[in-house]
């Protein structure tokens, strides 16, 4: 399960090129090692989740390459990548199959792939689900559960597959902060347990430098690093660390630039809203 | 509740014996249908106590039953195949849709023309009517899917077989039943009004002949017969739905408590 | 690039029809063409035939008031359901008394097939003409109300207190949140029940057909269907069924365009 390196090489992507010609991603290129956390931060809409979605091959990039591990992902020739349970995502409104038990929903990929039988499956899935404090609820389907719980599970879900890569699609935003920072707890403590590469895609600052090792600020539309950091804190982290004085030095260092892009994306939607 | 049937019975009582209203006089009261219902030995030989009314009851819910059966081993997989794949829909949806607008019973004669008998062409109405209504819910249910759960399970390596059979075909169910339940419902229209055209036996046919005969008590027999079947075989197929579809019904009185 | 997608979906849909046609005529033909009759399939009226009719039908006039006869039928009892069925639906929705009183009724009476009535409906009404519109109106009626009913109880709660909370008056609400709020219901209980009309009209002017010429009354597509078979001139009923299907389908549009106009809010943008 090592591995997991993305390089992201001056990707751009234009939506409806013979027709509103949306510049998306523009010259974007990111370094991102195995097993790190990398929080991507930006205004809403601003082309993160295009980012995402080109790394998990659900869109087709115009030009420039993503590597995995030194593989092409996608690149010339091969505009989009193909979606594998190597880079699984865990989606902002929540993709759990509401048909299915939690049990079923958290060993469908292994069973999908084969790589597993259904017995060995559910197996590793209980196994898995407890080490993540979530026994009890594997015969519940998950429209009976909290929001907070759905997403511990689905994270679970995606780690089964032993994946390379998490992509988390804001995968808080519809939780309230309470919820919020035992979801953060809980996924660090997930992570400490097993190291995959993060990308996780967030507005939310104080989440971003909570969690990440690097934490990459992009401008709004269209969409390039604009400045990223290291967040030298150690871990483990616990959530003392947000009053940490460190903590409060890393927020004034980046909050200005948060700050300006949210107000250009604010203006950019005034504009186009209408 | 019962304010309004009482309303409802007493009005069409007083209008129709007491008061005896202009046009209300030569309908039949609700004390001569109940006699009529109830008798042992009824005038126009339809009660409760009579075998006839049996047979009829029996013959028009196997046709409904049978017509119904096939449009759903026909029309589910139809409309999971428009739904799911763009190609088969782009060939077949036009067809589908240009005989569409064409009122189930204008077919009565093209099909008594075409299946001979009296038997086949009043089941095939049916099924037309039915199998209409099933593919094009069951087109809709897959259309109404999230795309996200596609995404999902394409990332957790579902080939596409896979994920028709674990998430087009569930996530379809909850439209699927709606349509069956309109299906069912409109089986039931097409049969009456294809029994009251051309059949032997069943209880479009009783009513129409009741009419002809002069039974009128009759009719009403008939009718509300026909009323108490249908509702009884709607609520049949919204137990089967939710007993298959538990999540789904979980989720909704949860969504009622919240 | 997307022009071109559609341009594929149309040849498709295109070619679809045209294999249809073809195969059509060669089930029609089964019999003169391979000597074997195949089974429903052959005793269809083949297209060849169904438009050499249909071409000398274009000049004769009792086709064309056939045709008006059934539109006439179709929209007066459909715009009755409407006048009865929208503000019958409304007082159900917003009077907890009236719907505690007539909704349980009205679910009694809605699963009785409108067929079912046309025996009670002759006796009752002093003409013919009345007693099929009286029909017709029953199927989309209950439908109407149903629509109404259930479109009405959809809308968000939020809605009603966002409104009491800036001071509407009950009449306020009725005309600006319910009013719009039942509107694509409506739309669609319109669509559905323009639907059920057709089917009851061509239903009962096949049942009730021709027998009073006379009076003028009778006559209209269904009948024109039925005495086609009757009279053994198979193609026509082809002829008919297929003038239907273009009469509903323009309606039906018809309907859908008014349904867009009246909910511009639902318009993708």
């Amino acid at each position: 399960m090592s591995g997991g390196a993305i390089r992201i090489d001056d990707v751009v992507k234009v939506y409806d090129p013979d027709g509103s010609a949306i510049l998306a991603v523009d010259h974007c290129s990111l370094d991102i090692p195995a097993g790190e956390i990398c929080m991507i931060v930006g205004p809403s809409g601003c082309g993160k989740t295009t980012l995402l979605n080109a790394i998990a091959g659900f869109h087709s990039i115009t030009s420039g390459a993503i590597y995995l591990d030194g593989e092409v992902l996608c690149g010339p020739g091969k505009p989009q990548a193909a979606p594998g349970p190597d880079r699984v995502v865990v989606f902002q409104n929540g993709a759990l199959f509401p048909w299915k038990t939690i049990l079923e929903n958290v060993a469908f990929g292994p069973i999908m792939q084969g790589r597993l039988s259904r017995k060995d499956a559910h197996d590793k899935a209980r196994q898995m689900m407890a080490d993540a404090g979530l026994s009890g609820t594997e015969e519940n389907y998950p429209g009976e559960l909290s929001s907070g719980v759905r997403r511990r599970v689905e994270i679970v879900r995606a780690l089964m597959n032993d994946p390379k890569v998490l992509l988390l699609d804001e995968p808080y935003r519809a939780l309230d902060s309470l919820t919020k920072s035992v979801m953060h707890e809980a996924l660090l403590e997930i992570y400490y347990r097993n190291p995959v590469t993060i990308f996780f895609i967030t507005h939310d600052l104080e989440e971003a430098l909570f969690l990440g090792q690097r934490v990459a600020i992009m401008t709004t539309r269209p969409c390039r690093p604009k400045k990223i950091l290291d967040v030298d804190i150690p871990h483990p982290r616990n959530y003392s660390v947000l009053t940490a004085p460190r903590f409060r030095e890393l927020m004034e260092e980046t909050i200005e630039a948060v700050h300006e892009e949210a107000i250009k994306a604010f203006a950019a939607g005034e504009k186009e809203g209408g | 509740m019962l304010i309004g049937f009482a309303l409802f019975l007493g009005f069409w009582y007083l209008a129709v014996d007491v008061w005896k209203l202009p046009r209300f006089a030569q309908l039949p009261g609700p004390d001569a249908v109940i006699k009529e219902w109830f008798n042992r030995n009824p005038a126009y030989g339809i009660s409760i106590f009579t075998p006839e009314y049996y047979v009829d009851i029996w013959v028009s819910v196997r046709r409904v039953a049978i017509g119904f059966a096939l449009a759903t081993a026909l029309g589910i997989p139809l409309g999971l195949f428009l739904g799911w794949s763009k190609t088969f829909r782009e060939f077949v949806f036009p067809v589908f849709e240009l005989l569409r607008p064409i009122p189930i019973l204008a077919w009565v004669p093209l099909a008594i023309v075409m299946f001979r008998g009296l038997e086949t062409p009043v089941i095939f109405l049916t099924f037309l009517a039915s199998f209409y209504a099933t593919a094009l819910n069951t087109m809709l249910g897959v259309e109404s899917i999230d795309e996200t759960y596609f995404r999902a399970a394409q990332c957790l390596g579902a080939r596409r077989a896979q994920i028709f059979f674990h998430v087009v075909v569930p996530g379809a169910m909850p439209f699927i039943f709606t349509g069956l339940q309109i299906s069912m419902g409109v089986a039931w229209f097409s049969l009456v009004a294809a029994e009251m055209v051309s059949g032997k036996y069943g209880l479009g046919y009783l009513i129409m002949n009741s009419y002809t005969d002069v039974q009128y008590p009759t009719i009403v027999i008939g009718m509300i017969t026909l009323g108490l079947v249908g509702y009884a075989t709607s609520a049949l197929v919204r137990a089967v739905g939710n007993s298959l579809m538990e999540w789904h019904v979980r989720e909704l009185a949860l969504g009622e408590a919240a | 690039m997307r022009a071109m997608r559609l341009r594929v979906a149309i040849l498709r849909g295109v070619v679809a029809l045209i294999a249809f046609v073809v195969l059509w005529e060669l089930g029609s033909e089964s019999k003169a063409l391979t000597g074997v009759a195949l089974p429903w399939i052959s005793a269809i009226p083949a297209p060849s035939d169904v438009i050499v009719v249909w071409a000398a039908l274009v000049h004769d006039p009792g086709y064309w008031q056939s045709c008006y006869l059934s539109v006439l039928r179709v929209s007066v009892g459909f715009l009755a359901a409407m006048v009865v069925g929208i503000p019958f639906g409304l007082a159900l929705a917003v009077n907890r008394t009236a719907y505690g009183v007539l909704f349980p009724t009205f679910e009694v009476l809605r699963p009785i097939p409108p067929l079912a009535w046309v025996p009670l409906s002759i006796i009752f009404w002093p003409t013919q003409e009345l007693s099929i519109t009286f029909v017709t109106f029953l199927g989309a009626f209950f439908t109407m109300v149903i629509n109404v009913v259930g479109g009405a109880k959809s809308i968000d709660i939020r809605y009603f207190h966002a409104a009491r909370s800036m001071g509407s008056s009950s009449f306020d609400i009725f005309r600006r949140i319910i009013l719009p709020g039942v509107l694509p219901s409506i739309a669609v209980g319109a669509a559905v029940g323009m639907g059920i009309t057709w089917n009851v009209v061509v239903a009962a002017e096949m049942i009730s057909g021709g027998a009073s010429q006379a009076t003028g009354a009778g006559g209209g597509l269904g009948f024109f269907i039925w005495n086609s078979y009757v009279g053994g001139s198979y193609p026509q009923i082809v002829v008919g069924m297929i003038s239907i299907g273009i009469a509903g389908y323009l309606s039906s549009e018809l309907l859908r365009r008014l349904g867009d106009r009246i909910t511009p809010w639902l318009r993708r943008r």
